[in-house]
């Protein structure tokens, strides 16, 4: 028991959350006396018995379970204990609940860990449609209702989208780059063990007394500052899940320009590579706002400032200006990632090279420029200063022709090519294509201020963001796990399932998502438990189909579950692709290479006569030296 | 490259598959009822949008759709596609088309953005309240008369709504007008509005405000001017104090928006 309690690990861990929650409780105990204030007094929203052991507890768990031990004894001067790799790598599934440094660990750790949420987050979602399945109030009250569509969206966009494509690039893209691991793998394993502890916090809210925070993902401030206690839980939920973001990008950022292989210019990097370059970029720079905003709503519930109480001197509006500094970007940050992904899967199953490569690169950073310049298009009729419309309308109309660049590029991929739709992951990237050509199309049309007066706040928004989110971001992100399946688990998937998996997605997303524009244009507002009468016949449509979409997610799950412990074996690189990740085996050795390769081409020399994109360890000598490219006019 | 594809049969397509989207999607009213001057202008951009777009997604679908049939692999075809990285003046048009369209798009919505709110020579200003979860209104004239739960406005004549929220943040939407704004805590936020048909609508709050968000609705009543006269003198009720004084102390920072005139 001493041991255990000496090691790092679970039991540490949670003695160290005990410990941390009682100092905290402690904390504002004597605080709060010697300000000769009420020991125990809980105000309506403020309740500081609760919201300061909410901040230590996660942090003395991280700290227990091991998160901290090198930095400390680094820090304070003790002898560190030489890196022996044991904390490196995969025997057991017992070692996937370690605190474990390989980059290849830590993303099945975020994936498995991140589909959880999302699972959690779509039982949700089958109870919002429940209940709006008819007019009147059925099956929860509103205020429960409110609560169910806030978790619903903020378990999918800050402990779903955001991070699965994090981890999805954490088990890549190191291999991609020809890198051994991440450039900082104990921060990348603290990133992970913030993801699960923000996860629980949101959905812990549902204990708080007066129930889980239900002033929606946005949180907007007054609501959100005199929300009942489950607001904290939000606040703080953010903090984990955001410093965990910028942690992850940091260390893309410094992983991807300092360590690719020799011979990977920039203008050699696979579109992924380029894609996570480009997130997180967003996420370093744009993140820190939306910390700053829950900040100040929570030191506003909390401490008494007054930030956005007018009478206080506070400004409402500024709040949204903050806040949508950060979530306008973020919505690139939940769909930059998987056009990468895209890009990586329709070459690979065309059999073509990505047509117009650099455009499509700089189309990111174009993106990347222009969505800091955005941000007040979700203000339209907010009542901030009305000049600033116009110029937000023009930068959002403009960020469409990058996005149209891709999938122009995408369609000039296929053509000349040997299509190959056996794979489910090739299906979801081309169906990608059409739904994200609508989410983009109504996009534009909500860029327009005369049109965006009407529609704002109305379930053409939901339907808008679900078709980007969903038909994009999460078509994407199937497409990426099927994708990479046998790379992380060394065993096939079974493609009749994943076809069942994907017509069922296909068609549920349709009928739920394309009647939502309509009900929203005719007048149904969002963010109702319940509406006119007029609605019911499409609500009961969307509802149906809605369950539909829940309940093929279950065969995705069937799918990867049994596959993974009893799919036929998969070889190294069953799709034959030519990025680096493909040239070692299923799943890759531990260190991942023995030797770094050498990479002497472009990522996507398909049909070049002898194009190698790159030479692995103990093959140099035998390989000829590559034609130099050449690039078709036709 | 683009000599072996049949280019003016796939434009054709296009245009046959926008025409088709276009007679379906145009004719159908999507905003409902159209009940003040402003709908019929945003309606109108509306379906030159739906135009414009069915031509983009049908472009990418007749592009999607014949590679999918004509480059699809044989069953056992293990080889690569052809070569081909890119061609410069593609990629430039599929920049620049785009661009131009989307300006068009930016540009056609300023000038109706700036017609839908050019301020008249003569309105009338009506003082909007809401809290959770209700909306009350004060009308102009000596006296303050004052109505909870019912608005009435006169036919033909622009109205400026001067919004106040007492609580927190509530939006302002009557879908047959076509016309939204939020109510924010501290401010004046003004909507403008000329209604032009007689009638009973719903105003419906578009901001999540609480449990009873969804339940914040009030009555609109357009009716000629001699009717709206006769209403507000019949009222008993005044504006009560406090309101006065919120909208005393709401700072209005935006008092006639700027699609006004450039103002």
């Amino acid at each position: 028991m001493a041991a255990a309690i000496k090691q790092p690990g679970w039991i540490r861990g949670l003695l160290g959350a005990v410990l941390a929650a009682a100092f905290g409780v402690g904390l504002v105990v004597v605080l709060r006396d010697i300000s000769g204030l009420p020991i125990w007094q809980t105000e309506q929203t403020g309740y500081p018995h609760v919201v300061v052991p909410l901040i230590t507890g996660p942090l003395g768990f991280l700290a227990g379970f091991g998160c901290f031990d090198y930095w400390l004894r680094w820090a304070v001067g003790m002898p560190t204990i030489p890196d022996d790799h044991s904390q490196h790598g995969a025997k057991s599934w017992r070692d996937y609940f370690r605190f474990n440094t390989d980059h290849k660990v830590i993303g099945i750790q975020y994936i498995v860990t991140t589909f959880f949420f999302f699972f959690i987050g779509g039982l949700l979602a089958m109870l919002i449609r429940a209940e709006l399945a008819q007019p009147g109030t059925q099956i929860v009250d509103a205020s429960t209702f409110n609560g169910l569509f806030s978790t619903h969206a903020v378990l999918m966009i800050f402990v779903f989208v955001i991070p699965v494509f994090a981890g999805i690039a954490n088990y890549v893209l190191p291999l991609m780059i020809g890198a051994p691991d991440m450039a900082f793998p104990r921060l990348n394993a603290l990133s992970f063990w913030m993801l699960p502890l923000a996860g629980l916090l949101f959905i812990g809210s549902y204990l708080a007394p007066g129930g889980a925070f239900d002033a929606g993902w946005t949180g907007y401030a007054p609501l959100s500052t005199g929300a009942p206690l489950g607001q904290s839980f939000f606040n703080l939920g953010v903090q984990f899940a955001g410093a965990s973001s910028i942690a992850t990008a940091l260390n893309f950022l410094v992983t991807i320009i300092t360590m690719r292989a020799p011979g990977m210019t920039f203008w050699r990097m696979p579109l992924l590579v380029w894609a996570n370059l480009s997130t997180s970029l967003l996420v370093v720079a744009a993140t820190p706002f939306i910390a700053g905003a829950q900040f100040m709503v929570l030191f506003d519930r909390a401490l008494g400032t007054q930030f956005f109480e007018p009478l206080g001197g506070g400004d409402v509006i500024s709040y949204q200006h903050i806040f949508w500094f950060y979530s306008h970007p973020a919505v690139y940050i939940m769909m930059l990632p998987g056009f990468g992904i895209i890009s990586e899967v329709i070459s690979t199953h065309a059999r073509k090279p990505i047509f117009g490569y650099r455009l499509m690169a700089l189309a990111l950073i174009g993106i990347v420029v222009l969505s800091y310049s955005v941000w007040a298009h979700h203000m339209f009729v907010a009542g901030m200063f009305s000049w600033l419309r116009v110029p937000m309308m023009i930068t959002t109309l403009l960020i469409a022709v990058p996005t149209g660049i891709k999938i122009f590029s995408w369609l000039g991929t296929l053509y000349f090519g040997k299509i190959h739709t056996y794979s489910t992951a090739m299906l979801f990237s081309l169906a990608f294509i059409v739904t994200f050509t609508i989410g983009g199309i109504s996009g534009v049309m909500l860029g327009m201020v005369p049109i965006d007066i009407h529609v704002s706040d109305t379930y053409f928004i939901v339907a808008h963001i679900h078709f980007v989110l969903f038909g994009g971001s999460v078509f994407t992100i199937f497409a990426g796990i099927y994708h990479w399946f046998p790379k992380m688990t060394g065993r096939m998937y079974d493609e009749k399932l994943g076809r069942v998996h994907f017509w069922g997605t296909v068609i549920g997303t349709w009928g739920t998502f394309i009647p939502m524009h309509w009900v929203g244009m005719d007048g149904m507002p969002r963010r109702v438990a319940d509406y006119a009468e007029q609605f019911g016949n499409w609500n009961l449509l969307i509802s149906c189909f809605a369950f539909m979409l829940g309940a093929c997610q279950l065969v995705f799950l069937y799918n990867m579950v049994v596959s993974w412990r009893y799919g036929p074996r998969a070889d190294g690189n069953p799709w034959r692709a030519k990025t680096i990740e493909w040239q070692v085996s299923s799943p890759p050795p531990i260190f991942n290479f023995d030797e770094i390769p050498r990479v002497v081409g472009g990522p996507y020399e398909f049909g070049v006569p002898g194009a190698r994109h790159a030479i692995m360890a103990g093959e140099g000598d035998q390989v000829a030296k590559p034609e130099p490219t050449v690039v078709s006019q036709a | 490259m683009m000599g072996r594809l049949p280019i003016a049969k796939m434009f054709a397509a296009t245009i046959v598959l926008t025409v088709l989207i276009s007679v379906v999607m145009v004719p159908i009213n999507w905003n409902g009822q159209g009940a003040s001057t402003a709908a019929p202008k945003i309606d109108t951009l509306l379906d030159v949008m739906i135009v414009l777009s069915a031509f983009v997604f049908s472009l990418v679908m007749v592009m999607l759709f014949y590679a999918l049939w004509k480059f699809k692999a044989k069953p056992g075809d293990e080889s690569d596609g052809e070569p081909i990285h890119g061609n410069t003046r593609l990629e430039v048009a599929w920049t620049l088309i785009p661009t131009i369209i989307v300006l068009f798009g930016g540009a056609y919505s300023w000038a109706v953005l700036n017609d839908i709110e050019e301020p008249a020579k003569d309105p009338i200003t009506v003082d909007v309240f809401s809290q959770q979860f209700a909306w009350s209104f004060g009308y102009p004239g000596k006296g303050n008369a004052y109505s909870e739960g019912e608005l009435h406005v006169p036919l033909d004549r622009q109205v400026h709504f001067k919004m106040h929220a007492l609580d927190v943040l509530h939006s302002f939407w009557v879908p047959e007008w076509r016309i939204k704004k939020d109510n924010v805590p501290g401010i004046t936020t003004t909507a403008i509005v000329t209604p032009d048909k007689l009638g009973t609508y719903q105003l419906i709050c578009t901001e999540l405000c609480g449990f009873g968000h969804s339940a914040m609705r009030a009555t609109v009543v357009v009716e000629t001017p001699a009717d709206f006269r006769k209403w507000v003198t019949g009222l008993k009720e005044k504006i009560p104090p406090p309101y006065l004084e919120t909208i005393r102390q709401d700072t209005e920072t935006d008092p006639i928006p700027l699609g006004a005139g450039g103002g």
